[in-house]
């Protein structure tokens, strides 16, 4: 008799467990599971937070600003730390659904595609999150940057580019899954089709810190960048993960 | 086939003639910067061709992922290769106008930056192509192909509107503004004939794509009827 049997698990007539098939039950259970997987490990935290730190202090010697200076580059600065520590995250989006199979599993469930995207979008839009809170106060030290412009902006920036960082990111991760040279391919397809978002975070941000003239208009094309690139990402998902 | 083949090229040949004897001969001398100014009539067919050939490889895209024709894959392919050739010539007589008419090389401005990240997204699609290990690489290359098309107008608003906050100094105003008749005849001319060119190119390169899918169909066929002697894989040995 095992300690398992002891427990009156549901004896009489056994019961069927629901398939749950619906879209929001396996986001969030999809997400739960990642976010749980990675504060247990760390494993993409502390790669990109070392790895932007080091992008941080290797920039620093190829630009030795004033204070003024610093200001008016310092949008770019970030942004470019940013996005490369976002593609170390992104690289490993599918890492353990690999090693375990996981992903064949999947494809054959009756969930919906959609489902899945959105989860792994959203636990790297949490991860990169983090680290750009993190990393945000670390530039302001490195950089005697304090915004000329009103601060709460960024915070709408921030969120609008690092979406269409990660919902292009996590629909080409899938994509260079099935190609040689995985963690490369990542980057080369992902950076020119990033490429007007990047603009865009980067005026916005710089904007904002210098505080010369209105990010409105960046605003607004990440805005529309970001709905019209999750809406094709969230058509197309289906058609890439089935793809083997 | 063939022979109609041979006579579109003979054409082709005819028509890139012309254009040339028109560009170089006939056109007038431009005003201020001179016969420089000639590259115009390679210049601006060769962007405009690209672009054509980069639409007709979003429309194949599209058809493939809906009907799975591997002849709308074969489009796509060949498209974007022509497409990528097209768009370095622009890339690369852009700065050869530029260095003797403007004195540099190039310029960060919202034409030439958008037409070098056009470059870029197309030259990743062949990246993923050649890299890509699954027999899916249609499936994904066609996916990424939509990617880049519909990032095309974001790239020029963009690039548009950083140019317009960081003005730059007017360098030209425009291709076709105040053209003279006879430089606009030139200029027809030579889109034409670099579309034939286009086409003729991508015509071969079809008939290539075509021929290499036909080979690896039958590769494969024939790797399932006639087995590998002392491999036990046979569709004849059940078991």
């Amino acid at each position: 008799m095992t300690a398992a049997d002891s427990h009156p698990v549901a004896s009489a007539a056994p019961q069927a467990t629901p398939v749950v098939t619906g879209l929001l039950p396996i986001f969030f259970s999809t997400l739960r599971k990642d976010l749980r997987l990675e504060w247990r490990s760390k494993d993409a935290i502390n790669s990109m937070l070392f790895f932007a730190l080091l992008v941080v202090v290797i920039f620093s010697f190829a630009f030795n600003p004033t204070a003024e200076e610093s200001r008016r580059i310092a949008g770019g600065l970030i942004w470019v730390a940013f996005l490369f520590a976002a593609v170390v995250a992104l690289n490993q989006t599918w890492a353990r659904e690999l090693r375990n199979q996981v992903l064949d599993a999947y494809r054959v469930a009756p969930a919906p595609a959609n489902s899945l995207f959105l989860a792994k979008a959203f636990g790297n839009f949490i991860f990169v999150g983090v680290l750009e809170a993190l990393m945000t106060p670390l530039f302001m030290v490195f950089y005697n940057l304090r915004s000329i412009g009103p601060a709460y902006q960024l915070a709408i920036v921030a969120a609008a580019a690092t979406w269409a960082l990660v919902v292009n990111g996590t629909f080409f991760a899938t994509i260079s899954l099935h190609t040689r040279s995985r963690e490369v391919m990542l980057p080369l397809i992902l950076f020119p089709i990033s490429i007007p978002a990047l603009l865009a975070m980067v005026e916005a941000t710089t904007f904002i810190l210098t505080g010369e003239g209105s990010p409105r208009f960046w605003i607004v094309l990440l805005a529309v960048y970001d709905v019209v690139f999750t809406t094709i990402s969230l058509l197309l998902f289906e058609t890439v993960l089935r793809a083997e | 086939m063939r022979s109609t083949f041979t006579i579109f090229a003979l054409l082709t040949m005819a028509l890139l003639s012309f254009a040339l004897y028109e560009a170089l001969v006939v056109a007038p001398t431009e005003q201020t910067m001179g016969d420089v100014q000639r590259i115009f009539y390679y210049h601006v067919p060769s962007a405009i061709t690209a672009f054509l050939l980069f639409s007709i490889n979003f429309i194949a895209s599209i058809v493939y992922l809906v009907r799975r024709s591997p002849r709308a894959d074969a489009l796509a392919l060949t498209t974007a290769e022509v497409g990528v050739v097209f768009c370095t010539v622009v890339l690369v007589t852009g700065p050869l106008w530029a260095r003797p008419v403007w004195g540099i090389w190039w310029t960060w401005d919202a034409r030439l930056t958008s037409t070098l990240v056009l470059w870029l997204i197309y030259v990743s699609y062949l990246i993923l192509r050649r890299y890509s290990s699954s027999g899916q690489t249609a499936v994904l290359a066609a996916v990424l192909a939509i990617f880049g098309f519909l990032d095309v107008p974001f790239v020029y608003l963009a690039n548009r509107l950083f140019r317009t906050q960081h003005p730059q100094p007017v360098l030209f105003g425009g291709p076709d503004s105040g053209l003279d008749p006879r430089m606009r005849f030139a200029l027809l001319m030579n889109m034409l004939a670099f579309a034939a060119f286009a086409a003729l190119l991508s015509w071969i390169r079809y008939r290539l794509e075509r021929a290499r899918q036909h080979f690896e169909e039958t590769q494969a066929l024939d790797a399932l009827v006639n087995p590998v002697p002392g491999s036990n894989r046979s569709i004849n040995n059940a078991g």
